[in-house]
């Protein structure tokens, strides 16, 4: 599997040091989790900092492959992932943080299992396309980036895209058994 | 606190499962995991709740569902895992965990000639109370609307609900 995996990094941006923030699970009393976030200015010095925060917060987490705002309390169109050490990806664009990020294209749809953070006490089975294309901004510089993926990476932004929309894969699984109680904590 | 394992078996109709849980529900009891499946065109649901009353007080509470020809029957405990048959939409409903979600939304789909033809419902050990359905819907039902009504109403019991197409695996 090694070898027929492709790494594309994105251009990495100049993030200042990182905080580990608390991550929200549901049933989330503010309901952060179950509202559409909204876009956010890319070069806000706020947004940067928030960006660093969830590539450290992400990076902390035993398992944790991509990390939405409002998971850690934050509504505002961000996310960060990183599949690059995780056995099913195949194209890998590293450790990288997107704002405002837009669906273009999604294709081939395959069912799989999912996890989540903020709901830690089941999986899932989601059916989701694995033929991807997103466009986001940097923080920092703002610069626009176009990302074609595949197999997991596809799958982790899709559910990241669907955090920012108030979604959790809770809203996606394909039938009645395919909600599972987890059994092994990462 | 007592677990009852109710078991309700018959002829399929839409409201059953709307009409047990409003049951439970108005005796403070509360849902924890639970599965429906259809045998056959027979209704087939066992649900294990948190409620403080004797089986035989729920049991009595239940007889009138005897007049359908379903067969109602109450039980200290008791778990099974029943496999079920395809339907047109998922339910979705997660939240915080309280007496009368299922009550509410399944009300709310029987009212509309909804059926659920699979279920099943967890509570997490974080408090997490999850419910996916499938669904069948008579041809004539707005479903942009019915999904509407059914987001307002998950807003006043504090709980997300999502109703979407069940995917086929047509690529």
């Amino acid at each position: 599997m090694e070898s027929q995996r492709s790494v594309l990094p994105l251009p990495q941006p100049d993030l200042p040091v990182g905080r580990v923030l608390p991550v929200l699970t549901a049933p989330d009393p503010g309901r952060v989790l179950d509202a559409p976030c909204p876009e956010v200015d890319p070069t806000d010095p706020a947004v940067v900092q928030l960006a660093a925060d969830l590539a450290a917060t992400m990076r902390v987490s035993p398992g944790c492959v991509g990390l939405a705002a409002n998971q850690v309390g934050i509504g505002a169109r961000v996310f960060s992932l990183d599949v690059s050490r995780h056995p099913k990806t195949r194209t890998t664009h590293g450790c990288f943080v997107l704002v405002n990020p837009v669906l273009v294209e999604a294709s081939r749809k395959e069912r799989g299992r999912e996890g989540c953070m903020s709901v830690p006490d089941f999986t899932g089975d989601v059916r989701r396309a694995t033929r991807l294309v997103v466009t986001g901004r940097l923080p920092g510089s703002g610069e626009e980036v176009t990302l074609a993926t595949d197999a997991f990476e596809a799958r982790a932004l899709q559910h990241e895209l669907d955090h920012l929309d108030g979604l959790l894969f809770l809203d996606r699984v394909a039938g009645a058994h395919a909600i599972h109680p987890r059994t092994t904590y990462l | 606190m007592p677990s009852l394992a109710v078991t309700v078996i018959g002829r399929d109709r839409p409201g059953i499962i709307a009409e047990v849980t409003r049951v439970v529900a108005d005796l403070g009891g509360n849902l924890e995991d639970s599965s429906m499946t259809l045998l056959r065109g027979h209704f087939a649901w066992m649900l294990v709740a948190d409620l403080d009353v004797a089986a035989d007080d729920l049991a009595a509470r239940l007889a009138h569902l005897r007049e359908d020809d379903l067969v109602v029957s109450v039980l200290p405990v008791g778990r099974d895992e029943p496999y079920g048959t395809e339907a047109g939409y998922v339910l979705s409903v997660h939240g915080a965990d309280r007496p009368g979600i299922v009550a509410g939304v399944t009300g709310a789909l029987a009212a509309h000639g909804g059926n659920i033809t699979d279920l099943s419902t967890r509570l997490g050990p974080g408090g997490l109370y999850v419910l996916v359905a499938e669904v069948s819907l008579p041809g004539d039902v707005d479903v942009v609307a019915l999904g509407a009504e059914l987001a307002e109403l998950g807003r006043e019991l504090g709980v997300g609900v999502s109703l979407r197409p069940a995917e086929s695996d047509v690529l």
